[in-house]
């Protein structure tokens, strides 16, 4: 069979969560354990704890694309800041021309926040939104590329994904294959999703929401903590990048078939998902050194993906879910995970699930509890959402 | 990018289902306003039927129909592609978010995310392939064409792309005006086998070439731009007369996609 995917190589990255603005930050957070999740204020009830990214109040958007401002779009102003990242795809767009460069993005909410904002601006008994209120540069899905795009100065395609809490791992998937089309020779790819009540709200009507701090793979745990990020990486085909740099080595989708927001409780979407990954990758099982778990801290979750990772690697490869450090960041958390995989292998380090002091007992997989130094080759970092979507990037050495 | 395109489907105002639809497309019957009615999503499970809205019931509609002659529709990878997603939903969560109790449907949230439509077509048909959705606002046909025909490209596997939109309840239906329903579905092929054209895909740097405004248009002309799905109809007018066309969508405000159709 011949190979559908081709590595691409994250000639930049950047990472903004609860746990740090920027890769250092992210770094520093991970190797220290320190984790971004703080008790919630009455803007974010009905969750007890969230992770909230500090600062995003105070970014200023460009002047000439101030119809964009929002929270979400801030984040991502945010992020763009960090690691170079504006600077690097400045490059791109010197290199390859702004009309090769592709900007594909992930987001469950976009600026959705700000429409919640607009509802209650309302003076009392009117029903129609303040005239001011932007629906297409903040709400609207493609409000997030559109942004991002033209901050950048890019003119290539666009595309927002979004597939619930894959969007922003389902982002990289589809940019790689707009590069191998050749319909861009570079792409801004990642994710951006932020607090809003819909989605605390819509997880609280679930009851699917941690009474504490998330704590994933805990016998005890008890649902998530709705985290926001923004994850960026910039793709290029490798022979474009440094020798060394990180990878996009494979990527794989499936979906459950099964239910609108119960996974299929023997994971089989996750396991073709993570099969299809590996497949992209031309690797096998064992040649994966950690994996980041989808890892929401629900019951249903854990449960399903322990189950899943043992049918595919046994208990041969160490796993853990980084959101105790910034929580569940929904259409972001593919992305956010993304560059925190890259982080790992950089690192040589597989960190444990934070505030847990040993996995649930039931669970198979190799579990971390606490931070492992190893080498770290290449990284499956898993992520499931509802709509029984499912996706695995395999991030590795170059 | 080239494929193929096979078995076409449609459900807007006037458009109930290609069968019907194709002679008005083709221009050999008149084209007649009529409110577009939600079809029954009769592929859905009785309990997901009910929970499933009108927008999702013209998506699978069209889904449906676009693959009413295939041996196995689990074996089809799908792209959604939708502007507002289920406005309907977004709205009524939006409202119990302000109301006094705030007391949100547990249903209404899992219905709210952009791949729901996709979601319960693959539970419907029993598939477990990928399955992406795509936003775009009036650049959602356009976006969804990109990424399907993007796939059949490079994974040489079929792809089911379905485009849908229907108008969002106040108050957000009045700063993004929606027309009316509408639903388009067709299979994306890497081969000729079925097909009613082939398609050749170019990305444009470039902003639409101006044309009339809308206050000129009138018809079928005028349909297109009243809702974001609907800008497939010049594609679909060309499939219907068998014709060969120059089909410009728009993207984004300064680029558009330019697609050459080959009727085969």
């Amino acid at each position: 069979m011949h190979s559908t995917f081709s590595p691409l190589a994250l000639a930049a990255f950047t990472a903004v969560s609860a746990m740090g603005t920027g890769t250092d930050a992210t770094r520093q957070a991970l190797r220290g354990r320190q984790g971004g999740l703080r008790p919630a204020g009455p803007e974010d009830r009905p969750a007890t704890w969230v992770g909230r990214v500090a600062g995003v109040d105070a970014v200023e958007l460009p002047p000439g694309l101030a119809r964009y401002d929002c929270r979400n779009n801030r984040l991502a102003e945010l992020a763009l800041r960090q690691d170079g990242f504006a600077h690097a795809a400045e490059q791109a767009r010197a290199r390859y021309g702004a009309a090769r460069v592709a900007v594909i993005l992930g987001t469950s909410t976009s600026g959705i926040a700000e429409t919640e904002a607009a509802y209650r601006r309302r003076p009392e008994g009117q029903t129609a939104l303040p005239e001011d209120f932007d629906f297409a540069a903040t709400h609207d899905l493609f409000a997030l590329p559109r942004y991002v795009r033209a901050r950048l100065g890019l003119h290539g395609p666009a595309l927002t994904i979004s597939t619930a809490c894959t969007s922003g791992a389902r982002a990289f998937l589809e940019a790689s294959t707009m590069l191998r089309a050749g319909l861009c020779d570079a792409a801004v790819v990642g994710g951006v999703d932020t607090l809003c009540q819909m989605t605390l709200q819509g997880f609280g009507s679930l009851a699917l929401l941690a009474q504490g701090p998330t704590r994933p793979c805990a016998a005890s745990r008890d649902g998530i903590t709705v985290g926001e990020a923004a994850g960026f990486a910039l793709l290029v085909r490798p022979e474009d990048a440094p020798a060394g740099t990180p990878q996009l080595l494979g990527a794989g989708a499936s979906s459950d078939g099964h239910h609108m927001s119960s996974p299929h409780p023997d994971g089989l979407g996750a396991v073709s998902a993570m099969r299809a990954a590996l497949a992209a990758a031309g690797l096998e099982p064992g040649q994966i050194d950690y994996i980041n778990l989808h890892g929401t801290g629900t019951r249903a979750n854990d449960a399903m993906e322990d189950l899943a990772i043992h049918r595919v690697f046994g208990a041969a490869v160490p796993c853990s879910s980084t959101k105790g450090w910034t929580g569940h960041a929904l259409g972001a958390s593919g992305a956010i995970e993304a560059m925190i995989a890259a982080i790992c292998i950089e690192e040589g380090l597989v960190p444990g699930c934070l505030g847990i002091a040993a996995a649930d007992p039931a669970f198979r997989s190799d579990v971390a509890t606490g931070n492992r130094a190893v080498r770290v080759r290449r990284v499956l970092s898993n992520s499931f959402g509802f709509g029984g979507s499912n996706c695995s990037l395999v991030i590795g050495q170059g | 990018m080239r494929c193929w395109l096979a078995s076409p489907a449609v459900f807007g105002p006037g458009l109930p289902g290609w069968a019907a639809s194709a002679p008005i497309l083709a221009g050999e019957q008149p084209w007649v306003m009529a409110e577009a009615l939600p079809p029954t999503p009769a592929l859905l499970a009785p309990g997901d039927r009910r929970r499933a809205g009108v927008t999702v019931r013209f998506a699978l509609a069209a889904a449906a129909e676009a693959t009413a002659a295939e041996p196995d529709r689990a074996a089809l990878e799908t792209v959604f592609a939708s502007g507002n997603g289920d406005g309907a939903v977004v709205c009524s969560i939006l409202d119990a978010l302000h109301a006094p109790d705030v007391a949100v449907s547990p249903t209404l949230f899992h219905n709210s995310v952009h791949n729901a439509a996709a979601g319960y077509w693959h539970i419907a048909v029993g598939s477990t392939l990928p399955s992406v959705s795509l936003g775009g606002h009036d650049g959602a046909f356009a976006a969804g064409l990109l990424a399907a025909m993007g796939n059949v490209a490079t994974r040489g596997r079929a792809v089911l792309l379905c485009a849908y939109d229907t108008p969002l309840p106040a108050p957000l239906g009045a700063v993004r005006a929606t027309a009316f329903p509408f639903a388009t579905a067709c299979l994306l092929r890497p081969g000729p086998e079925g097909a009613l054209a082939v398609l050749e895909l170019r990305y444009v740097a470039e902003p639409l070439p101006p044309g009339p405004s809308a206050e000129e248009l009138e018809g079928l002309d005028a349909l297109a731009l009243g809702n974001p799905a609907a800008r497939a109809l010049p594609l679909l007018r060309a499939l219907a007369a068998r014709r060969a066309a120059l089909v410009r969508l728009p993207l984004l405000a300064d680029a558009h996609l330019e697609l050459r159709v080959s009727p085969c």
